[in-house]
């Protein structure tokens, strides 16, 4: 069985796939990779199902030896990636023998990058996912970040092309200031008008309290018109809740699946992706659009991703 | 009750989407929260297309779904056609699940300070807490954890001034009208009146959580040894 052997385990590197679907009900968060899409295409690009696990290593101080050649793919954010002294392409299939070593200068763009080797990360699977649950302390590798002389097995890799590639123009648009379209509400008739407006016309700074579970913004105060206190109800990552300090906290992939606090609106599942690339100091600010326009953001997106495998048939890659 | 007439659905429920890829199912009235139970299961029967998971919580049911596949006003329309035609007074069969407690003593830490604010023996306390199966309302906060509804009025209190940094896994604790139990050791804000050795979750038990909405839970107290 081929082998991933890590020599330093970065600021936090974890194991992460898509993560966990249809246990919400049993306070069960999704888990699974902060930016969706950059371990997605991850996987396709060596082959992987779309769902396999891989690594989600935040900001720097990763490295890893491949202790067997394989085929693997870096996608998300740009932390330096080197093999030898050389850079690594990011969105890439890339061919490595054994004894190869990866290692991760620091942060050059965004702040999450994934990395997927074909075969997938073998680690059990609970309720159905490989991804690591780090509040709970299992799933994943031991429930934990991985630390040096971890080794990870890695599954049977197919016959895979190891020239695929995601152009540009099909990556999702990062940037250390990111607008992040949401659809309002379900509680944005709790706020008075012109709330609603200074939340929408603002930009809103990442606090150092930023994790997996969610972000703690600062920026202008949110107040509901009166007093509330409402039942908790369910909730999902993407989801803007006003505390009663109130500073914003957007949840990620970690939260707690209910809440009671007042929710101003909902950040769609693509521009998700776009905060996962966000650390304390990054800004954001937010807009409010139509549940078609968030479709057709997905749809597009979706396109892009099909597209690495279409584009072996379209040019006749080698098998 | 008979000869009643029937409020109309949009009196009775509301929809909000939560972000593009969920929708919820409000009732406007908490009273009639004993509903979100009947409705969870008609939506789970339902199986509709498009549809991931559902969440059932206090008074409203969160569908999660997939926007590729369905839309929110695709669900609206099923979910509205779905309440229309099925009988409101339906409650589905519930669960009952037994949870031993070891009340008070070093167990349940609270449990004096609890008596004393109610005006009540602490004998009293517990007789009230396992007199009745009361409902699980929602499982959320962390994985496993239940809310409990139906707390006996003479026992409502608030929260703690101060939360505790650590609560014991395995307590049962109460504030206001509900009883949680912690899974696992945690931060907690609730009164903790006794403890149970039943585990409430395990990831790779299946189902992994002990409890799950619309169980009722009678509480049953065991002694301590």
């Amino acid at each position: 069985m081929a082998r991933l052997e890590v020599l330093k385990g970065g600021i936090q590197t974890s194991v992460q796939d898509l993560g966990r679907i249809g246990h919400r009900a049993q306070g069960v968060p999704l888990a699974g990779a902060m930016d969706r899409f950059a371990l997605e295409a991850a996987n396709r690009l060596v082959g992987n199902p779309p769902a396999a696990a891989g690594l989600e290593m935040l900001a720097g101080g990763l490295a890893v030896r491949f202790l067997d050649g394989a085929v693997f793919a870096l996608c998300g954010g740009d932390l330096g990636a080197h093999i030898a002294a050389e850079p690594v392409a990011l969105w890439s299939a890339i061919k490595v023998t054994a004894g190869s070593v990866l290692t991760f200068a620091g942060r050059q763009h965004g702040s999450r990058a994934y990395l997927a080797v074909a075969g997938g990360i073998v680690v059990p699977e609970l309720l159905g996912s490989r991804a690591t649950y780090l509040p709970g302390g299992w799933g994943g590798f031991e429930g934990r970040v991985l630390r040096a002389g971890d080794q990870l097995d890695l599954g049977e890799a197919g016959d895979v092309p190891s020239d695929r590639w995601l152009p540009t123009e099909y990556q999702p648009p990062y940037s250390t200031f990111p607008v992040l379209h949401c659809i309002a509400g379900p509680h944005a008739h709790l706020f008075a008008a012109e709330t609603l407006g200074r939340f929408f016309a603002s930009t809103y700074r990442l606090s150092p309290a930023c994790d997996r579970m969610g972000y703690r913004l600062d920026g202008p105060t949110l107040q509901t018109s009166a007093p509330v206190s409402l039942a908790s109800l369910g909730v999902l990552p993407g989801v803007v809740q006003v505390p009663p300090h109130g500073q914003p906290i957007l949840l990620m992939a970690d939260a707690q699946t209910t809440g009671g606090y007042p929710v101003i609106a909902t950040v769609i599942g693509p521009d998700v992706a776009l905060a996962a690339q966000l650390m304390p100091g990054d800004q954001v600010s937010f807009r409010q659009v139509s549940d078609s326009w968030a479709v057709d953001v997905a749809r597009r997106q979706r396109l892009w991703l099909a597209s690495i495998q279409e584009h072996d048939d379209l040019i006749g890659a080698p098998i | 009750m008979p000869g009643a007439v029937e409020r109309p659905l949009h009196e009775r429920w509301s929809f909000a989407a939560l972000g593009d890829a969920g929708l919820l199912v409000m009732l406007r009235d908490a009273q009639e929260r004993t509903a979100i139970h009947g409705l969870a299961e008609t939506l789970r029967e339902a199986a509709l297309d498009g549809v991931i998971e559902l969440v059932p919580a206090i008074d409203s049911v969160l569908i999660c779904f997939d926007p590729l596949v369905t839309t929110s006003g695709t669900l609206r329309r099923a979910v509205t056609a779905l309440l229309s035609s099925s009988p409101s007074t339906s409650d589905p069969a519930r669960r009952i699940v037994e949870i031993q407690v070891a009340y008070g003593g070093t167990h349940g830490p609270d449990l004096p300070d609890v008596a004393q604010a109610c005006g009540l023996a602490e004998e009293a306390v517990i007789a009230l807490h396992t007199r009745e199966p009361m409902p699980v309302l929602m499982i959320g906060f962390m994985p496993g954890f239940p809310y409990i509804g139906g707390l006996p009025s003479a026992l409502h209190l608030p929260r703690r001034a101060s939360p505790r940094q650590a609560v014991a896994a395995g307590s049962v604790a109460i504030a206001n009208d509900q009883t949680g139990i912690y899974p696992s050791r945690s931060p907690g804000g609730w009164h903790i009146i006794g403890w149970t050795a039943q585990s409430l979750f395990e990831p790779d038990r299946e189902p992994p959580a002990l409890l799950r909405a619309g169980d009722l839970v009678r509480f049953v107290p065991i002694a301590v040894d």
